[in-house]
């Protein structure tokens, strides 16, 4: 009984040690939100205030008085982080309003995507995606967000399919009743007309 | 000598040996005594009921360390997802920042919990937070509606809060966790509830053992633009140049929407982590629990079964030297 006592003791330590946080978890940073703390404190003083998302990111840097050399790129997708704070030269968009390019030192934007190719220049070679849509935020510190829905290597697409979705969906078009059946189809058309024009392009 | 002392013993019990007329009792039919009547008036304890008591232990045992497996199994396959989620929600904070205590009149808190129990405290957790968050945001004018995820919060919420309830939604693991799932569900949430501040309450899955509760607002682009104006934390969000569209404000629009269903495909795979994990803990304590329980149920059966032994041996030496002296 003594002994069974002594392993649940070695145990015990041995599970808090293995509760190591993984090395892809940010380190909290102090900037948590004092005002919502101490509001939360005032008001319910038997529990701990919940964490917010600032205190699980790391902070960015401030704006540099001169423009850096490099970009720094962060690509999301739901499933994946493409590119995580990687140093580049250009990265090329697919905004609403065309294709921009974001080289160091852009003013500080917000833009949608539309479905079309992003690429991401770095010294000799460049790496092509298709994005369907999402968001670009470049900031003043020379850092850009970009927040795809569905982003895949262009070589990745196949023709025939593009094709075959181009022509399901004018038929639909054409045969759409209600606004939001057009409104389907109609985006339809748009993303398999961008992916063709990414392949022949 | 020995055998002196022995025939003062024997004569001592024979004593006490009286052929008693065997009445029959039996006590209710449900409660099978512990006490079994022999001939002559022996007193065994019986040994069955401890028996049963340790199959059962036994048997739960074993179904927990099962459910041990299963939950670390899933637990694995829905790790590696939300790790690779995690970036998921960083640019948004980088550039609208954290306005927890933004002041707002409509207030939407959106819980989510699992659907099944045996979980330890995780859900309980998140539904305090809950209700912390509603008095917290109460006040004239003001009012905090509940979204609810999951059948666990669902049960803890309709108790005392019903009236406050917009919205409840079930069974979202019964397809593995995508984010084309959670961008409809978070178009329904948007379509239905008027809101100027969406307040996600989830676990967030620091490790196998560590679960933080955690809350993420998403303010409306209307309030984003009165805390712009107002500076502060938001105050250099006038600066970035919007792209495209016709008015910042359907740009802005489209852009709290995305950040929505952004935040809540990582809180929903947080949350469906934490709860594997938490359930790997519960039945883990759970099968130490009954190891402990049997170990100590085979002391007392072993104890019984060697009493009985012992009573045995007495009412027979004593019997022998009864009959010899």
């Amino acid at each position: 009984m003594l002994r069974r006592a002594s392993m649940l003791l070695a145990c015990r330590p041995i599970l808090a040690a293995r509760a190591r946080p993984f090395s892809t978890d940010l380190p909290a940073a102090p900037s948590a939100d004092a005002t919502f703390t101490e509001a939360w404190t005032k008001v319910i003083p038997n529990m701990d205030p919940p964490k917010t998302p600032l205190s699980f990111m790391q902070p960015r840097p401030p704006t540099p008085s001169s423009i850096p050399s490099k970009l720094t790129v962060n690509f999301v997708l739901p499933y994946a982080s493409e590119l995580a704070t990687k140093e580049v030269d250009m990265v090329i968009v697919p905004a609403t309003t065309g294709q921009m390019g974001v080289l160091p030192g852009h003013v500080a934007t917000i833009a949608e995507l539309k479905p079309g190719v992003l690429s991401v220049h770095e010294g000799s070679e460049m790496t092509k995606y298709f994005v369907s849509s999402g968001f670009v935020f470049i900031h003043a510190n020379s850092f850009a967000d970009i927040i795809a829905v569905e982003a895949v290597p262009l070589d990745r697409l196949d023709v025939n399919l593009v094709q075959k979705g181009l022509a399901e969906f004018t038929s639909k078009l054409s045969s759409a009743t209600t606004d939001l059946e057009k409104a389907e189809a109609q985006i339809g058309i748009d993303v398999h007309s961008a992916l063709n024009s990414a392949l022949t392009g | 000598m020995a055998m002196a002392a022995l025939r003062r013993e024997g004569r001592r019990f024979a004593s006490l040996i009286s052929p008693r007329p065997i009445t029959a009792v039996r006590s209710s039919p449900l409660y099978p005594t512990l006490e079994d009547e022999g001939p002559l008036g022996l007193r065994h304890i019986s040994t069955q009921v401890v028996r049963n008591r340790m199959k059962s232990v036994k048997n739960i045992q074993k179904i927990t360390k099962a459910m041990k497996m299963v939950a670390a199994s899933k637990l694995r396959a829905i790790q590696t997802k939300t790790e690779n989620s995690r970036g998921l929600w960083q640019p948004f904070t980088a550039l609208l920042g954290d306005l927890p205590s933004a002041d707002v009149k409509k207030n939407v808190v959106v819980t989510i919990s699992s659907d099944k129990g045996l979980c330890g405290g995780i859900n309980s957790t998140s539904v305090k937070i809950s209700k912390g968050l509603h008095k917290l945001n109460s006040g004239p004018e003001k009012e905090t509606k509940y979204v609810i995820l999951g059948e666990k919060a669902k049960a803890q919420l309709v108790r005392d809060s019903k009236k406050d309830i917009e919205l409840i939604i079930t069974e979202l693991q019964k397809n593995p966790l995508n984010y084309t799932q959670v961008s409809v569900l978070a178009d329904e949430i948007l379509k239905n509830v008027e809101y100027d501040a969406l307040r996600i309450v989830f676990n967030k899955f620091q490790s196998v053992v560590s679960f933080v509760p955690t809350v993420s607002t998403v303010l409306s682009p209307e309030i984003v633009e009165r805390e712009a104006e107002s500076g502060g934390k938001l105050g250099d969000l006038d600066s970035y140049e919007v792209e495209g569209g016709e008015t910042k404000g359907e740009i802005l629009q489209n852009l709290a929407e995305f950040q929505f269903s952004c935040t809540m495909f990582n809180a929903v795979l947080e949350n469906a982590c934490s709860e594997q994990g938490a359930r790997m803990s519960a039945m883990d304590s759970s099968s130490r629990n009954a190891g402990d329980m049997l170990d100590r149920l085979t002391l007392t059966y072993n104890r019984t079964r060697q009493a009985s032994i012992t009573t045995e041996l007495i009412e027979i030496i004593s019997g022998a030297s009864a009959l010899e002296g």
